[in-house]
């Protein structure tokens, strides 16, 4: 009895992996984010933006190294560390080289010790992991290694941008730093105080707090409290629906200062706050300008607002990610050999299509580009996030953003 | 590698038993042979998720089944016993010790009992709500202290480390998966056995009789406070064993499996295997595994299925998939299990069609509502349909609603003949 | 002085909130022996319903169809699930309640998406009812606690001045007599059911709009309730009120007021470690109240448990 349910269970193992495993011409790039579950909004649209940007910037242009193609393979994390090691190594049996993730830290940091380890281990099935969002800056320091690279600007350059803004801002004499309580959140509150401290002495911290992940049902007290310390500036590295609940319930409470945020746009949060965050939230990240300055980023931006009318390109980086890796791939004239792709990625300089110069660096593999500090404000569609008449606008903008912030990344190369 | 279980087995069961050793030596020459069939690393490492599942699917249904109390937070003690090997294998790294890798899941065993000990203490009092309660209020304190006592848990990213650091085992350093493999399917069917044996001891047949009729229980002499104690404190020790097993499988413990999530699903895992018996919990854990990886591949609303799929096993088959197996062994001894192959064929059949109609036309409204402009194509049980071309809804939507229909026109006859397998034929030759 | 009165108004808004969902619960506990872990999806899928009613023909409309539709649900599913899982036993019956919350948080997933909706007040709610120092009290915050208060002495009328309400107090406490003397005890079940779900749906439609429709709310909320009544005393709808109250005030105080763990041990004479990164007790040195504030409940319910498994008004035990 056992044993025909093994039987059974085997055949279905070896059906569902063995159907998929085909070798094709195209060179396949794994996509390792929540596809269902409670993020998997974010996953989808993520999927989508590189589906989009694989087929506009390379395969329609022709393709790499004579003709092949990119092609996406969504794999489904949940955003779970295990469901993640589970996905790469059949990404990685699918003959697989290329992955790229971005949603949630932790997820990054059991990837890249996971990449790490296998190809250590393995050598002949080597891959690299392109990091597009997962912004905790161990990953490029402490954590560092040759096969991840990151394209996205980590909390510490962030926050080194969005305290520029601040000390350009005589009004800000008191801020009220508030974030989750993980590891994310604490580099978020320990990079505040410092840069601050450094930047504008003169300000002071008057609320410096972590609240627990996911379970505050009800942020009035927090609200409270901001109010009661005549803040001028509130900090917060939240993301979903803790900033939605945190933003929604300090502005209800009559806070008209700016909330300096990293997360609180699109995947239903612009939608949320509508008019109520004009004025107030604001937000640190890369990305265009909306509408974007240049011709060709606008037609982007229409074209893929046609084709999925419920997305947002909300993370324009992802542009940058598939750019980048095809002419790494053109400049090693390989796509199997990832050591020497690794090495044409390093150091490589090139234009974003959103404006602005892009540089890997290869002491850490993090990538220079210029951040910016957004309002959200009323904006055309298909400029807007999530179909609001609201988006992001430029306020101020920080060119080759931290460009000399120190590592301790000790790269070993191959 | 079962040479030791195979006599404990015999020794328990009193005498050389092959029938009752066959399912053991078939399960051992089975896990040997499965890496021969499925050789691709991701096969092997879906396997190897299937075995830990399984030991920490019997060891719940230590509590579940057999002893009748329900946990709504048993991923603590899988979970702290994960977080200590990995500690240990770090210690190993360091230098601090010299083990070998096989022997790490012991540790975390031990951590495993000994918190089971340590909170079986107060909540092992009491049996029912009380104590679901109190598992489930144990269950989101430590869930919740992972993230706040970072020196032990490692925060949101969790406590990494390196297997391949152990002493060597006859030249093994477990670089592979394979490797792997065979230490895990080894501490599996260790594992199984002794959880076996356990339940044929005195304290296991009186978690029975204590999750029957506590009070009968203890008027027969027994503490049933004790004998829970003693189930829950055993149950601790083999989920620990099964958090060292994830540890070295995956190499790190975060969060996750810690958390309340984790926990449901160990509940639902082991209520679809069946809790009656005991390799209920290894079918479920096989069983979920492939609908959590396969379906995963398939469709995005895997866990909407799944969902209904458990919703509906408590609702009409509590006794789980082990049970139905079960149910067809009395038609068996009968030798008449050929009455039901007619009523299956007009009943089941038809009733598969109707699901398979109504997935479809739930993938078709989903569809729908989600895909891109100009994307209306979709895969459905290996064709490519339009989600808004009329005929595909009308397609599904029939073959939905004539599937359910013929089956619960079937339904009675489905009955009839089931009880007429069911009953032994000394009441002479049924209408043939 | 001010921001204790603007707290004590905050935790007040959030215990009527557990209360809502806490009586209904207890209710159907106390009646028929399962504790319902889809209670907070009930209170989900009135958020949902009413945020549907309220894109076409506004809120208040929703605020009267959305329970409604819930409570016919709930009564559905009393009548077609629970009653069949009845007679496998309570642990079955829970397990089903479990599963029904899965399910229900998928469905919700499938047809209104995985994002949070936007689901505002009412406009003509939307205005600072008067402030205290700085502090503005919403007017929707409190429309919030007159309606918990209209629902919390409606349902005590009833309980108290009606048949129907004699023959369920009379269930709660002596199930089995009742039953002999012959009264539809399943048509009471199914109808307290529905009225305890309609319940929490009524929370839902009120509670959306603030503290976010999502699909992991009822999450976020559920096992809290549960909480809630166990620490009350299962059965004891006052019970529920003043275990719904205390949490609502102990989650809102533990939030405003940033006391940490290193103080208490200061006060208690032990000194700060210079060096903290080495400690095996650095986490403790910098834990603060406003970090544990919503697992205190939890603690609450399992030292509640271990020693005063009634609660503290039930007269049973659990």
């Amino acid at each position: 009895m056992k044993r025909s349910v093994n039987l059974a269970a085997a055949t279905a193992i070896g059906l569902a992996l063995g159907a998929s495993s085909a070798m094709a011409e195209a060179i396949k790039i794994a996509f390792i984010d929540p596809l269902s579950g409670a993020f998997a909004s974010t996953g989808e649209n993520g999927l989508h933006q590189y589906e989009f940007a694989v087929e506009t910037i390379v395969n329609e242009k022709g393709g790499v190294l004579g003709g092949k193609t990119f092609e996406m393979v969504g794999f489904d994390n949940q955003t779970s560390p295990k469901e993640s090691l589970i996905q790469l190594q059949v990404a990685i049996d699918q003959g697989i080289r290329f992955i790229v993730q971005g949603n949630s830290s932790g997820v990054a940091n059991a990837l890249t010790e996971a990449v790490e380890k296998h190809n250590n281990r393995n050598p002949d099935s080597r891959v690299l992991f392109l990091n597009y969002s997962a912004v905790d800056p161990a990953l490029t320091n402490e954590k560092c290694n040759f096969w991840h690279f990151r394209f996205d600007a980590h909390a510490d350059i962030k926050m080194d941008a969005l305290t520029d803004a601040i000390k350009a801002n005589d009004a800000i004499n008191k801020v009220y730093v508030v974030g989750q309580d993980y590891s994310f959140g604490k580099a978020v509150a320990a990079a505040a105080v410092a840069m601050l401290g450094e930047k504008r002495p003169d300000i002071e911290i008057v609320g410096n707090e972590l609240h627990p992940i996911g379970k505050v049902k009800d942020f009035t007290p927090y609200a409270r409290k901001i109010i009661a310390a005549e803040a001028d500036a509130v900090i917060t590295g939240n993301w979903g629906s803790d900033m939605l609940g945190l933003g929604k319930a300090i502005i209800e409470n009559g806070f008209t200062g700016p909330i300096f945020t990293y997360y609180a746009a699109a995947d239903g949060i612009t939608a949320a706050f509508g008019e109520s965050g004009v004025g107030v939230l604001r937000l640190v990240a890369e990305g265009p300008n909306n509408p974007p300055a240049d011709e060709a980023a606008q037609e982007y931006i229409r074209a893929f607002k046609a084709k999925y009318p419920e997305g947002n390109i909300s993370q324009a980086r992802v542009t940058n990610v598939v750019d980048m890796l095809a002419q790494a791939i053109e400049k090693a004239g390989t796509a199997d050999d990832v050591v020497a792709v690794g090495m044409a990625l390093e150091g490589m300089k090139t234009e974003s299509m959103w404006g602005g110069e892009l540089y890997m660096r290869p002491e850490d593999h993090q990538l220079i580009q210029n951040v910016h500090v957004f309002a959200h404000s009323k904006v055309e569609a298909p400029f807007d996030f999530d179909n609001s008449g609201y988006g992001l606008t430029h306020e101020t903008t920080v060119e080759n953003a931290s460009a000399d912030i120190a590592t301790t990344c000790e790269m070993e190369r191959p | 590698m079962s040479q030791l279980d195979q006599t404990r087995v015999r020794a328990a069961t009193g005498g050389l038993n092959l029938t009752a050793l066959a399912p053991w030596v078939i399960a051992a020459i089975f896990l040997a042979f499965m890496p021969f069939v499925f050789t691709e690393n991701s096969a092997i490492t879906i396997m190897n998720q299937m075995a830990i599942t399984i030991v920490f699917a019997l060891a719940y249904n230590m509590l579940l089944g057999q002893g009748g109390m329900l946990s709504f937070g048993h991923a603590v003690y899988m979970g702290l016993g994960g977080f200590m090997a990995v500690h240990v294998m770090n210690y190993v790294e360091d230098g601090w010790i010299a083990l070998p890798l096989p022997v790490l899941p012991l540790f975390g065993g031990f951590f495993g009992l000994f918190f089971a000990a340590l909170i079986g203490s107060f909540s092992t009092r009491k049996a029912g709500t009380v104590f679901a309660m109190i598992s489930l209020g144990v269950g989101e304190l430590i869930a919740s202290c992972s993230v706040i006592i970072v020196a032990f848990f490692g925060g949101e990213e969790g406590v990494s480390g390196d297997r391949t650091y152990g002493i060597p085992v006859l030249g093994y350093e477990f670089l592979q998966q394979i490797e792997v493999y065979y230490l895990i399917a080894a501490w599996l069917m260790i594992s199984a056995a002794l959880m076996y044996l356990f339940s044929r001891t005195p304290v296991g047949r009186m978690a029975n009789a204590v999750r029957d009729n506590p009070e009968r229980a203890e008027f027969l002499g027994y503490s049933s406070r004790w004998v829970r104690f003693y189930s829950f404190c055993a149950s601790g020790f083999f989920c620990g064993i099964a958090g060292g097993l994830f540890a070295i499988n995956y190499e790190i413990l975060t969060e996750e499996n810690l958390n309340l999530a984790t926990s449901g699903s160990i509940l639902l895992i082991t209520f679809l295997g069946g809790v009656g018996f005991f390799f209920g919990p290894i079918i479920g854990a096989i069983v979920f595994t492939l609908l959590a990886t396969v379906l995963k591949l398939e469709t995005e609303l895997w866990q909407l299925y799944v969902g209904a799929l458990f919703v509906l096993t408590v609702m009409f088959f509590p006794g789980g998939l082990a049970g139905l197996l079960t149910m067809h062994v009395a038609p068996w001894r009968n030798g008449r299990l050929g009455f039901l192959v007619k009523p299956y064929l007009t009943t089941l059949l038809p009733g598969m069609f109707g699901v398979f109609g109504l997935a479809a036309a739930t993938e078709l409204l989903f569809h729908a509502r989600q895909s891109a402009i100009g994307e209306d194509e979709m895969g459905l049980f290996g064709m490519t349909v339009s989600a808004h071309s009329p005929i595909a809804w009308g397609v599904a939507l029939a073959v939905a609603i004539t599937g359910l229909w013929l089956a619960r026109r079937g339904a009675p006859g489905l009955k009839a003949a089931w009880d007429e397998a069911a009953t032994p034929q000394s009441g002479g030759g049924a209408g043939r | 002085m001010d921001l204790i009165l603007v707290n004590l108004i905050d935790g007040l808004v959030t215990g009527l909130l557990l209360f809502m969902l806490s009586s209904g619960l207890t209710l159907i506990f106390s009646m028929m022996g399962v504790l319902n872990f889809a209670h907070a999806s009930f209170y989900m899928l009135g958020a949902y319903f009413a945020y549907q009613i309220s894109r076409s023909i506004g809120f208040w409309p929703g605020l009267l169809i959305a329970p409604l539709v819930v409570g016919v649900l709930g009564a559905l599913v009393e009548r077609y699930g629970l009653r069949r899982v009845h007679k496998y036993g309570h642990v079955p019956e829970l397990i089903f309640t479990f599963g029904l919350a899965l399910l229900i948080e998928e469905i919700v997933q499938f047809f209104w998406g995985r994002s949070q909706v936007a689901f505002d007040p009412p406009a003509i709610l939307q205005f600072t009812l008067f402030s205290i120092s700085g502090n503005s009290i919403p007017a929707y915050k409190v429309f919030m606690i007159f309606i918990s208060l209209a629902i919390f002495i409606a349902l005590l009328m009833v309980l108290t001045r009606t048949r129907v309400g004699l023959i369920i107090q009379a269930a709660l406490s002596h199930p089995h007599t009742v039953e002999t003397l012959g009264h539809n005890v399943p048509l009471v079940f199914m109808g307290v059911f529905g009225v305890g779900t309609a319940l929490a749906g009524v929370a839902g439609v009120i509670a959306g709009p603030v503290l976010g429709t999502f699909p992991g709310m009822a999450i976020v909320l559920g096992s809290i309730v549960f909480v809630t009544i166990v620490v009350g005393g299962l059965g004891s709808l006052w019970g529920a009120l003043v275990a719904s109250l205390l949490i609502g005030w102990i989650t809102t105080f533990a939030a405003s007021y940033n006391v940490g763990l290193a103080d208490v041990f200061m006060a208690l004479g032990f000194e700060r470690p210079d060096d903290l990164s080495e400690s095996m007790f650095r986490d403790a040195w910098s834990l603060t109240l406003p970090q544990v504030g919503p697992i205190l409940p939890y603690l609450l319910m399992v030292l509640i448990l271990a020693f005063r498994p009634r609660g503290l008004f039930g007269k049973r035990e659990v």
